[in-house]
């Protein structure tokens, strides 16, 4: 096990940033033209990225598996991004966002990298401002801000309940600036099956055209993963069907670290679970929980007659009612963290009290605010959610209380990135929730939207210039090289192998075995009986999957269990490393919960002797191996989270 | 429940198409349409037929891969959803359901009910953005704006681009999406001022595309998941006719003409 | 003209079709002086002035010009409306819009024969295109109008001319207003209540002649 170096600037936290950008090395405008960079994804932060570097003046291809790259699912955030502006005149500061994203991560994050986020999210909101992105704003003209996830301050910004989409229409408005202008060229349609290395350096990757079948080679001087999170491990999750691990979990074959893979968030207000067939799970804005009152019935019978239908939850008299996070968390209530509140549900549900068809849900109630602020105001407040929910469950939240359920929802895990957000691999940079860098253990509600946007927009195109200076006598790399013949001879074989298999059971039957196993072993709970059982699972799973799925369709035509069939295969082996590093972990720490470490009160219990780093996975073909970046605490005192 | 689905099955772009029908029994009323169709490709595979090609990713309303002209409507029989967020509770049991591709010539099929929307890229390129790099602009709270004007911009900005505008139109005209993209900016004043170049750019760049013209059916507003008004077109029609009337040519506008 | 976008077409469209809508106007006062039992004194006098009178000489010029732009943009739209769907659905559209709206095309076209066949036995006639009829001076549209309307054919067919007007008519305001940009919510209302009550107008007003020569006279 080798001591995994950050490359950290020196100096106070507050000046990191400023001092890296006045020292890091640039490139000449005439030479920019000559250098490629690959982005992969066209979220939040791969299309800021593609658009920044374009506009930079580098030549940049652009990736997505999609039609367009306006449908990447960071277009399905709701609730907001955080900003430290203090328009709210509440006492915030980048120290305050800082130190919050850190605690609300429970110190599982490197403070230079948070740090700088905390200090670039202004610059975030200025830009999509001007972009054009209609944020919600008052009668004066000016942005509004609100409280979100938790927050102690008003910092959040929002365009009603679809920041993400407006915040990615913007930088999808940049990066077809950029398109047009030519800096940029599109590839859509595409899944990147494997990254190259010429010398040890990130120098292409290979690419299938999923309309035609055709296996592309595209060389570069960089490239830049933003491929998003890979949630849909759990088979059932929040994510995009399409969502998956594959660009990552290529870089992590061909060396890059993987780090904190079991760190996962369960996202407390989901649509519960209807039935087997069920393919995607939906998520309601947390904003939700700012005016709604979770509970669960104080009496078992009431919760028999309530799964029968014989009674209705207005019927349950106030006393026998059990606002649960009101009583746990007197300070905090029903705005805990996500993963807090995820938990507590998942108690009550356990402990027989959880209500709906499966028993699988608890209630978030807005009779209360209804009554309190009016029809009209929750209308205009969660109008749109409440349509959503209706639309799915037939059921009207304005009638009778709504049934929730956590669900996964973002993997705060991910390729390991230094300062830099570069990888273990020279030339190969993570970004947004590809990385693992910035959220901890635990994300924070809004700051996913920050943070892709960061890296993006105000992070990469500085780094990236920093190791380009030293490529600009690289020439441009010839993709008939024979790195690029081995890795798309590699390829093909693998997808022959896939379709030419004799197997029974379809992709889908196996994503869901996997993701049984992940949801019951590694998800919100775990303990170590459970995970070497998941282990054991996987293993078998693994070995089924090769010899017993069955890829209908042709090669060289578009084929989507073809894609399926790649995607989960590298979920399964990503599910192996998942469980083995919640293992490896002897402690809780935000969304991690290992049973066996909890305070009396149940609460997680972290161990910051012996825990207090990231866990970097390095591929060696067998068992991976754990390297450890210790995280160094200079500017927040450790301390245990507590919401009480 | 059970259902007779007749699709359009296509191999590819350039092959001949035909309806093909197929039985599913047992669906439940709580699944939603793509988990019935989820469904109907199990079957196929386990049979060693072809699954059927539909796009979709996101599945709850937002990400517009979604299409399908079901029964002659795009999205499907209910107002303002995606076909994603369409349940089969919407439907009799025993139904005849005829699900097609989005047609336009700008839309060309590529494979069964997958159609290539990449013509709503290009038209987004020839101006569909404010023009600002990633440095050097105001702070956020600089320029007040109308909240009004703020708020209308937003329902414009709502637009999925899914296409059911252009599926819906009598004429396959894309009105809805480039007025929408146009009023969502030119609302704004910080997208008002290159708001007349970008109104005649995007109008060459759509008739080029192959998009039919707009005969105001207002089927476009009817079909739109995201109640995208047509208010908007007759904003962008007014600020057409305002650049062309008053504004300066510049050279780069004739030459994309 | 070819070149013209899309949306400039459309505007010229409209444009020529609202003057078309004052002109049917002038022309249904006209033709209520048929229904004044003067022996078509203030019919004739009202139709000899506007066949001699130099401003409506040249009036009549921009008339054609009207009807002839808001005729060929109505064909080039439509052709390359049909060109934008190359394949069609296969099942009919259902969605949810005015039926007036639909078939703009369709009626516009009915329109355009009853025009020519409405040219055939006036104004041809006027020009010396076409002969008139035995008895009847070339001139004297009082006693033509009279002699075309005394046949029950002639007077349905009339009819069912102003009616497809008329049905033309009620989306083609409202829509002309639309395509000029002038779509406000405020006023939107009034335009579309404007237009149906004015297309109800005319083609009550112009049938309300041959009705009562048949039936009353």
């Amino acid at each position: 096990m080798t001591r995994l170096n950050a490359r950290i600037p020196e100096g106070p936290v507050a000046d990191k940033w400023t001092a890296y950008k006045s020292g890091c090395k640039l490139v000449n405008p005439n030479n920019k033209r000559k250098l490629d960079i690959i982005v992969v994804g066209t979220g939040l932060a791969g299309a800021s990225a593609a658009a920044s570097l374009g506009e930079l003046g580098y030549n940049v291809k652009a990736f997505c598996y999609q039609d367009t790259p306006r449908r990447a699912h960071s277009i399905a955030a709701q609730g907001g991004i955080n900003a430290a502006k203090n328009y709210a005149n509440d006492g915030d500061s980048a120290y305050r966002l800082f130190y919050d994203t850190i605690k609300g991560g429970d110190y599982r994050a490197r403070e230079a990298n948070v740090y700088r986020l905390a200090e670039v999210s202004n610059q975030i909101i200025d830009l999509c401002v001007a972009q054009g992105v209609p944020f919600a704003r008052e009668y004066g003209g000016l942005l509004t801000n609100r409280s979100f996830g938790g927050a102690q301050v008003s910092r959040t910004f929002f365009a009603r309940g679809q920041t993400g989409q407006q915040l990615l229409l913007g930088a999808y408005g940049a990066l077809s600036r950029q398109i047009a202008a030519g800096t940029v060229t599109l590839y859509n349609r595409r899944d990147m099956l494997d990254l190259v290395l010429v010398d040890g350096k990130a120098q292409g990757i290979i690419t299938r055209n999923l309309v035609t079948g055709e296996i592309e080679r595209h060389a570069a001087h960089a490239v830049v993963l933003a491929s998003g999170g890979y949630g849909n491990v759990f088979y059932l999750s929040t994510n995009a069907m399409g969502s998956n691990v594959t660009p990552a979990w290529c870089a992590y074959k061909r060396g890059a670290f993987m780090a904190n893979p079991a760190f996962t968030q369960i996202h407390p207000t989901c649509i519960p679970v209807h039935g087997d067939f069920q393919s995607k799970l939906t998520l309601m804005s947390e904003s939700l929980r700012n005016d709604g009152r979770i509970w669960v019935p104080k009496k078992l019978k009431d919760v028999e007659r309530l799964r029968h239908k014989d009674i209705k939850p207005s019927e349950i008299a106030e006393e026998d009612r059990d606002y649960y996070l009101e009583r746990r968390y007197p300070a905090f209530g029903n705005l805990v963290p996500r993963d807090v509140a995820s938990r507590a549900a998942k108690e009550r549900c356990d402990a027989g009290y959880g209500v709906g068809a499966t028993g699988m849900a608890v209630y978030l109630d807005f009779s209360d605010a209804i009554k309190r602020k009016g029809h009209d105001t929750i209308d205009a407040l969660y109008g749109n959610l409440f349509q959503m929910y209706e639309q799915i469950v037939a059921e009207s939240p304005y009638e009778t209380a709504m049934m929730i359920y956590p669900a996964v929802h973002y993997t705060m895990g991910g390729l390991w990135v230094d300062y830099e957000l570069m990888t273990t691999i020279p030339g190969l940079f993570a970004a947004g929730e590809c990385n693992f860098s910035d959220h901890g253990a635990n994300r924070l509600g809004a700051s996913a939207l920050m943070q892709g946007l960061a890296d993006g927009y105000f992070v990469l195109p500085y780094t990236i210039g920093n190791y380009l200076a030293s490529e600009i006598h690289t020439p441009r790399f010839d993709p008939s090289a024979s790195e690029f013949t081995a890795a798309a001879e590699g390829v093909s074989d693998r997808l022959k192998q896939l379709h030419n298999n004799k197997g029974k059971e379809s992709v889908d039957h196996f994503h869901r075995r996997l993701g049984k196993i992940m949801w019951e072993y590694c998800g919100m709970a775990r303990n170590e009986a459970g995970l070497t059982e998941a282990l054991y699972l996987i293993t078998e799973l693994k070995r089924e999957y090769a010899r017993g799925v069955k890829v209908s369709g042709g090669l060289d035509e578009y084929n989507p269990e073809l894609e399926k069939a790649c995607r989960v295969a590298d979920f399964i082996e990503l599910g192996e490393l998942m469980v083995r590093d919640a293992l490896q972990r002897k402690e809780s720490c935000g969304g991690h919960f290992r049973e066996e470490y909890q305070t009396s009160d149940g609460e997680a219990l972290r161990d910051d002797e012996k825990f207090a780093f990231v866990g970097a996975w390095q591929y060696t073909g067998r068992d991976a191996v754990l390297h450890r970046e210790e995280l160094q605490f200079n500017e927040i005192k450790l301390s245990q989270r507590s919401y009480k | 429940m059970n259902f007779t689905l007749k699709i359009w099955r296509q191999k590819n772009a350039e092959a001949k198409g035909g309806m093909v029908s197929y039985e599913v029994s047992g669906i439940s009323s709580d699944s939603s349409f793509f988990e019935m169709l989820d469904i109907l490709n199990q079957q196929l595979i386990e049979s060693g037929g072809d699954p059927v090609s539909f796009d979709h990713d996101c599945r709850e309303g937002i990400c517009g891969t979604c299409s399908l002209y079901i029964n002659g409507r795009p999205h499907g029989p209910v107002k303002g959803v995606t076909t994603c967020q369409l349940h089969m509770r919407s439907f009799r049991d025993g139904e005849t359901i005829h699900i097609e591709p989005w047609r336009a010539k700008a839309f060309p099929v590529i494979r069964d009910l997958i159609v290539d929307r990449s013509a709503f890229d290009k038209v987004i390129q020839a101006g569909g953005y404010v023009s600002v790099n990633s440095g050097g602009v105001p702070d956020a709270n600089t320029i007040p704006v109308e909240k009004s004007k703020s708020d209308s911009a937003f329902d414009a900005a709502a637009c999925i681009g899914c296409g059911a505008c252009v599926a819906a139109c009598s004429n396959a005209a894309a009105m809805l999406f480039i007025g929408a993209k146009v009023s969502h900016l030119a609302l704004l004043p910080q997208g008002r001022v290159e708001a007349e170049k970008r109104v005649q750019k995007m109008v060459a760049c759509m008739d080029q595309l192959g998009f039919g013209n707009c005969s105001n059916t207002y089927a476009c507003e009817a079909e739109c998941p995201k109640g995208i008004s047509v208010v908007n077109i007759a904003r962008m029609n007014r600020g057409f006719l305002k650049a062309k009337l008053m504004a300066d040519k510049a050279k780069e506008i004739r030459d994309s003409m | 003209m070819l070149m013209y976008s899309s949306i400039t077409r459309k505007v010229l469209m409209a444009l020529a079709g609202l003057f078309l809508v004052t002109f049917l106007l002038v022309h249904l006062g006209i033709n209520l002086l048929l229904l004044k039992s003067d022996g078509g004194a203030a019919f004739t006098e009202a139709a000899t002035f506007m066949a001699t009178n130099p401003i409506i000489k040249v009036f009549e010029i921009v008339l054609f010009a009207g009807f002839l732009l808001h005729i060929f943009f109505g064909m080039l739209v439509s052709g390359q409306n049909r060109a934008a769907r190359a394949t069609r659905y296969e099942c009919a559209n259902a969605s949810d819009t005015s039926f007036f709206s639909k078939y703009m095309f369709h009626t516009g076209i009915i329109v355009l024969i009853f025009l020519l066949l409405h040219f055939i036995d006036f104004y041809f006639i006027k020009t010396g295109l076409v002969a008139p009829p035995p008895g009847i001076e070339r001139h004297d549209f009082y006693h033509r109008a009279l002699l075309l309307f005394s046949s029950p054919w002639y007077s349905l067919i009339y009819i069912a001319g102003f009616v497809s007007l008329g049905i033309h008519l009620n989306h083609a305001i409202q829509s002309a207003f639309q395509t000029l940009g002038w779509n406000h919510s405020h006023y939107m209302g009034t335009v579309k209540l404007a237009s149906t009550i004015y297309s109800v107008c005319i083609a009550a007003g112009y049938s309300l002649v041959p009705v009562y020569l048949l039936l009353i006279k």
